[in-house]
């Protein structure tokens, strides 16, 4: 083709300008094509936190909300089993709660915010049934020391009232805790960290 | 080579799409070493592999249903009560387990050979391309029965993205699309494993082809036959890959059929290996299987990741077990290339890494006991340290090889 008089200064100009322009409507338009990945209104509305009005719990007692179609257990300890937490760490697997079961905040004693008020993901780590709630009475065929706590049915997995699995069971690891932060003392929020948009 | 138009229906077609030009270029008038042998079956059964998985999935789609609650039952239903559905799907699943058997041999035919080094360095890399997308692909795929395997593989595999520092966790919830691995995800996989992947591969196979074509096929001595030429300009060591060649795979074709069918009318699950017992249960987020093994392809990245005490730490290193082998053509600084006239440390140390490989994806179906633990640390260590054996071995001139013949050799 014949260049000649052809103005290649402005070529190149023509040539850069048109290449920005198509750039930056591409970075634009890759927005709607990414974010179609994310959760949807309806996933986000099934996965939403859930708010538990703590106020009527007495110690002693558990109320079973569901947080993402999964049982979430909260319940009151009362003072002397928060005492008699201290008391197990020989029987225990995880008596300091080694593993990421739990968010930082809670990775104490307790494993709560509150030493009395405990926050726990209902399913047992070894395949997932849901363990029952037995706060005073000895389950059957648990011959160890015992302060109330939690017996899977299944396959006969023992947790302690902070949800800390006993040595020598099927479960591998304690019982999760959700993240959670107490919105006021009498109102807990299940599925979000404080401070979380 | 006649440049001469021919008349009839082919010259007019000729006129106007380059026909006979492209069956010239790329197979009447393709030139490859005379001296191929049992090792180069493997690409030719590749691309087989891939017609086979296209036409079988296109049927399988025809029955099958991407959602929750209809996925697993749609699967079964192709098995019991499509006409010959049970064997359109069998042929599916074997066919997958026979793409990684092929395309593992065929990358370890690439290493007894040099096959990856100068001029095939983008030939290499198109095939470790094809490799990732085909492992893509098999993930994806694995998840559609919706079984409890299905599902379960992926909340691993998911939650290795999950193990990424600061954006770990918003970015495996961005690849499930939910809070937990839910039919939003079944979807998506859906939709990349039936179109999207497929069309990547595809596309990567003919840059694959292109490549190999443009820069001509190695052989088991590693020598350029493009320098002896006779008087017409072809390879004196070089045969037309039709009929000798097309003919010659066409015996592999034969053989590998063989063996795929004993697969697949007597033993589709190959004892747990290519489906495996718990993916025979309906995915149940609430019931984690006992023991959660991936499929025996990936095993050897997964003995990998599980290795590293560190969960991130662990993906690193699956991650780089991979990209190293995109980089092996500037890794392995040897002038010679096939097996056969390099070192001895060389040829220890291949077999040596293939026995690691082996070992490895023994140990990636086994449960994390602590003695697995310890010999998955040996392989990794084995499948890391080859490659950098490779490279002190011959950046360093430590390298001592026996004379490359002039001419290729038939033995």
């Amino acid at each position: 083709m014949n260049q000649d008089g052809a103005d290649t200064s402005r070529r190149r100009f023509l040539t850069a300008a048109t290449t920005v322009v198509g750039g930056v409507g591409a970075a634009f338009l890759a927005v709607p094509f990414i974010s179609y990945w994310r959760p949807s209104a309806k996933a986000m509305a099934a996965g939403a936190p859930v708010e538990v009005d703590i106020s009527q719990l007495e110690p002693g007692q558990l109320i079973n909300v569901s947080w993402r179609g999964n049982p979430v257990w909260v319940f009151r300890r009362t003072e002397e089993t928060v005492e008699n937490l201290e008391r197990l760490a020989d029987q225990l697997r995880d008596p300091d709660s080694e593993q990421t079961q739990q968010p930082e905040y809670a990775r104490n004693l307790h494993r709560s915010i509150k030493p009395d008020v405990m926050v726990l993901v209902g399913l047992c780590t070894h395949l997932g049934c849901s363990p029952l709630f037995r706060p005073d009475s000895r389950p059957q065929g648990m011959e160890r020391e015992w302060f109330g706590g939690f017996f899977c049915p299944c396959h006969g997995s023992f947790f302690d009232l902070a949800g800390r699995v006993y040595t020598g069971v099927p479960a591998p690891l304690n019982l999760e805790v959700p993240p959670h932060y107490f919105i006021d003392d009498d109102t807990v929020l299940i599925g979000e960290e404080e401070g979380a948009a | 080579m006649s440049e001469t138009k021919s008349g009839g229906l082919m010259g007019w077609i000729d006129d106007r799409f380059p026909a006979t030009k492209m069956w010239n270029e790329h197979v009447g008038q393709y030139y490859a070493p005379k001296n191929f042998n049992f090792w180069y079956y493997f690409g030719s059964l590749a691309l087989l592999v891939l017609v086979i998985q296209i036409l079988s999935g296109i049927w399988l789609t025809m029955n099958y249903k991407p959602s929750g609650a209809e996925a697993f039952e749609s699967v079964e239903y192709i098995m019991r009560d499509v006409q010959w559905g049970w064997l359109i799907r069998y042929i599916h699943t074997t066919g997958a387990s026979a793409f990684f058997v092929v395309v593992y041999l065929h990358m370890f035919r690439a290493l007894l050979y040099g096959s990856y080094q100068k001029p095939r360095e983008l030939l290499w890399i198109f095939g470790c391309l094809i490799y990732v997308a085909l492992m893509a692909e098999a993930f994806m795929g694995y998840m559609l029965p919706w079984g409890q395997m299905s599902y379960w593989g992926a909340q691993v595999i998911i939650n290795l993205f999950g193990a990424i520092p600061v954006i770990g966790p918003d970015l495996a919830q961005w690849v499930r699309g939910d809070f937990v691995i839910s039919e939003i995800t079944l979807n998506r996989f859906f939709a990349l494993h039936v179109v999207g992947v497929p069309l990547a591969i595809i596309f990567l196979v003919v840059a694959h082809i292109l490549a190999l074509h443009e820069v001509g096929s190695n052989n088991p001595d590693g020598i350029d036959i493009k320098k002896n030429k006779d008087e017409n300009g072809h390879p004196k060591d070089g045969i037309t890959f039709h009929p000798y060649y097309s003919v010659k795979d066409l015996v592999g074709v034969a053989v590998f059929l063989i063996f795929f069918s004993i697969v697949l009318f007597f033993m589709p699950d190959f004892f747990g290996l290519f489906i495996e017992p718990p993916n025979f249960e309906p995915a149940n987020p609430q019931v984690t299987p006992d023991h959660i093994a991936p499929v025996w392809y990936f095993a050897p990245y997964y003995a990998i990741l599980r290795a590293i005490p560190d969960s991130f730490g662990g993906v690193v290193a699956m991650g780089a077990a991979i990209a190293i082998l995109f980089v092996l053509p500037w890794l392995d600084r040897g002038k010679v290339r096939s097996i056969r006239y390099r070192g001895l440390s060389f040829k220890i140390a291949l077999m040596i890494f293939a026995a690691g490989f082996v070992l490895l994806g023994y140990l990636g179906t086994q449960p994390a006991t602590e003695l697995n633990t310890l010999w998955s640390r040996v392989g990794t260590v084995i499948y890391f340290g080859y490659f950098i054996f490779l490279f002190v071995y011959t950046a360093f001139g430590m390298e001592k090889t026996k004379p490359v013949p002039e001419r290729v050799t038939m033995k």
